[in-house]
């Protein structure tokens, strides 16, 4: 990628502060922009799938003997007489508001139910991101340093088997043995049910609850919970962000100015983690803001294994009892998560990546 | 060859060999052959892929002659005498809690895994290849919308998307079928327009321009087959994501219905059992660990072979 020979700017100085203001505002609508039509697209998918797949919701509810004044009232109530798009616009701006319906299962506003599963799918989530970027990053800059070596075989085996495992198979098979075998961890659930009504919930992350309240027993108690299904979601993404780190920094460690550092006297280790790693950290923020969001998936089959009471947890318990609200809404809140994630991860490259900085002001 | 055979043979003869691997091909056969047989060196160099397009083979051998190899009826077992049996030489992966011997019902699960993967990627490659190629040589307004759809769906967690769906449809097999491939078109979109927009500009393209070809032959007769290497890598790779999701909704009790032996609805059953019979949930999960490396490994090694630039 040569841009070539660097070109005379025609435009005054004065003005060029000014216009580099605007493009830079002109990302940011784009960015919005994008945003935007994936959420819109994301919204249009649920109420597709809540409205217009289903049976006649009319006929849900009145039955098919009902007379035909019946179904013309209640249809009405519905809405449903509206056209498409005006149900659809009404669709949106409940949720927008928030408004995701009433559960049938627990008969409470699906919002609430949300908003108290989803600080345990959190913690969840973001031990097993700290683990698996902890371990993974240093753990791919070592397999591409020694190249063939002991390590990169090791990354690659682990590699392999995280893209061909079933997660919760893996999980099964790790309650088996490190809970009913060997006695190390504590079952499922997030904490004994002992520590469960003493506990004042400030957070909803109960390592820090229990900490703030320095009940370190009952903190104790929530780590020997949490660490089998932490661990077994970090290995997930350690698998996919050791494998890319490793590529990231073949291609790094390939580039001239290692070779100019190393002519120059540098010791190793500073190339390797001053120079070279600081460089493949750019795409690896992208990797690893992308497997967050891929954790956040993989806890629905997770806490489904460890009956753990997260987003995931309630979203299979309302899909097997058929509570289409409750489903939609935790799909729409775990879909603009994802999304973001996504789309954080995208700004993130375009700011940190000097190169595409440089690209785009040349264009 | 001696200076008399040679000029007995008025066409000198050259080896299978040779005439694969030459460098002018004088018909067009000769040339997919030989570019066929050229991959195949590249793919038979590799060992660990070798060893997944055997184990991929097994599996279709499987599930095609799974009434012979089962040694017993996957459906109905002996509720007296073989519930909840260990592993033994009688029942090699022991029996569920219906009797049932697990090792025949593994066998006969092979079928319901070779179905979604086979309809999924028949259903998924070619919307992802018709969107992909037409969006790609069209270019402009249809090209922009075309992707925009394309990346809102990458967006999407696919899992959840198709958990989704399968709510919506209802449980079942054929349904977890759609809501897979519903999920999972768009990436071979993505790989078709690069492809596309490399060969639009090529010179051939402009020679069958020339001739007047219209647009849509142009994508389906020159374009189209070009892309469908990458894209078969692409699908192959992604075969052990199809059979991990497919299993995950059978695990959720919303793919496969009991009693049908389907790998991840058995784990589901076994996990009733786990701590005390752990091999009614062990036994589907490693079938299905299995045949997910397969996969990878062979997509891996088809991914040297046909696409050395992708390979690193």
């Amino acid at each position: 990628m040569d841009p070539g020979p660097p070109q005379r700017d025609p435009i005054p100085a004065d003005v060029r502060g000014d216009l580099r203001l605007l493009r830079a505002s002109n990302v940011l609508g784009r960015f919005l922009v994008v945003i935007l039509l994936t959420y819109v697209g994301l919204l249009a998918v649920t109420f597709f799938i809540g409205r217009v797949i289903p049976i006649d919701p009319v006929l849900a509810i009145v039955g098919d003997r009902a007379p035909e004044h019946v179904v013309a009232r209640v249809r009405e109530e519905l809405g449903l007489n509206k056209p498409l798009w005006e149900q659809f616009y009404i669709y949106v701006s409940k949720v927008l508001q928030g408004d995701f319906g009433t559960s049938v299962l627990t008969s409470n506003p699906v919002m609430q139910d949300i908003r108290r599963a989803f600080p345990a799918t959190f913690e969840l989530a973001t031990l097993g991101i700290v683990i698996g970027a902890g371990i993974g990053v240093p753990l791919g800059v070592w397999a591409a340093v020694r190249r063939g070596g002991v390590v990169d075989q090791v990354v690659r085996v682990m590699g392999l088997i995280g893209y061909s495992i079933p997660i919760f198979w893996l999980g099964l098979m790790a309650l088996v043995v490190f809970y009913a075998r060997l006695g190390w961890v504590a079952g499922p659930g997030r904490i004994d049910v002992v520590y469960e009504y003493t506990l004042v919930s400030v957070t909803g992350l109960l390592l820090l609850d229990t900490a703030r309240a320095g009940e370190w027993q009952a903190f104790a108690n929530a780590m020997s919970h949490l660490i089998l299904p932490a661990s077994l979601l970090g290995y997930f993404s350690l698998a996919y962000i050791s494998r890319m780190t490793r590529s990231f920094m073949l291609n790094e460690l390939a580039q001239e100015y290692v070779v100019a550092a190393r002519a120059k006297g540098l010791s190793e280790t500073r190339i390797i983690w001053r120079h070279a790693l600081r460089n493949a950290m750019v795409p690896l923020v992208t990797v690893i803001a992308l497997s967050y969001g891929g954790l956040l998936e993989g806890s629905v089959l997770t806490e489904t294994v460890f009956a753990w009471p997260g987003l995931g947890l309630y979203l299979t318990n309302s899909l097997q009892n058929a509570d289409m609200n409750a489903v939609l809404g935790a799909t729409i809140v775990v879909g603009s998560i994802f999304i973001g994630l996504n789309l954080l991860a995208d700004l993130l490259y375009q700011t940190l990546d000097p190169r595409t900085r440089a690209i785009k002001r040349a264009r | 060859m001696t200076d008399n055979s040679a000029r007995n043979d008025a066409v000198p003869r050259e080896s299978l060999h040779e005439w694969l691997m030459s460098d002018r091909p004088r018909s067009r056969r000769q040339a997919s052959f030989g570019r066929a047989y050229g991959a195949w060196r590249t793919f038979s160099r590799n060992r660990l892929a070798i060893l997944g397009l055997l184990i991929v083979i097994g599996l279709v051998l499987t599930a095609v002659f799974a009434n012979v190899l089962a040694p017993y009826s996957p459906y109905i077992g002996d509720l007296r005498t073989t519930r909840l049996l260990p592993p033994s030489a009688a029942h090699w992966f022991g029996t569920d809690d219906q009797g049932r011997d697990i090792l025949s019902r593994i066998i006969f699960g092979s079928r319901i895994t070779l179905f979604v993967v086979i309809l999924v990627a028949i259903l998924a490659a070619p919307i992802g290849l018709a969107v992909g190629t037409v969006a790609g040589y069209a270019g402009g307004l249809l090209d922009a919308a075309l992707m925009r759809i394309t990346d809102i769906f990458l967006a999407f967690p696919r899992l959840i998307l198709a958990l989704a769906f399968v709510a919506a449809l209802g449980p079942g097999i054929e349904n977890a079928v759609l809501a897979i491939a519903i999920t999972s078109w768009p990436p071979y979109a993505r790989i078709a327009r690069a492809e596309t927009l490399t060969i639009r500009r090529t010179d051939y393209i402009a020679a069958v321009q020339l001739i007047g070809a219209s647009p849509w032959r142009i994508v389906w007769r020159h374009i189209m087959p070009l892309c469908l290497s990458s894209v078969i890598v692409r699908v192959t790779l992604d075969m052990a994501g199809i059979i991990l999701t497919a299993a995950g909704l059978g695990f959720l009790g919303l793919g496969a219905q009991p009693p049908m032996p389907e790998w991840g609805a058995m784990i589901a059953n076994g996990r009733l059992y786990v701590l005390d019979h752990w091999w009614v949930a062990a036994a589907p999960g490693a079938a299905i660990f299995v045949v997910s490396l397969a996969f990878n490994l062979l997509g891996d090694g088809m991914r040297d072979a046909l696409d050395p630039k992708a390979a690193k």
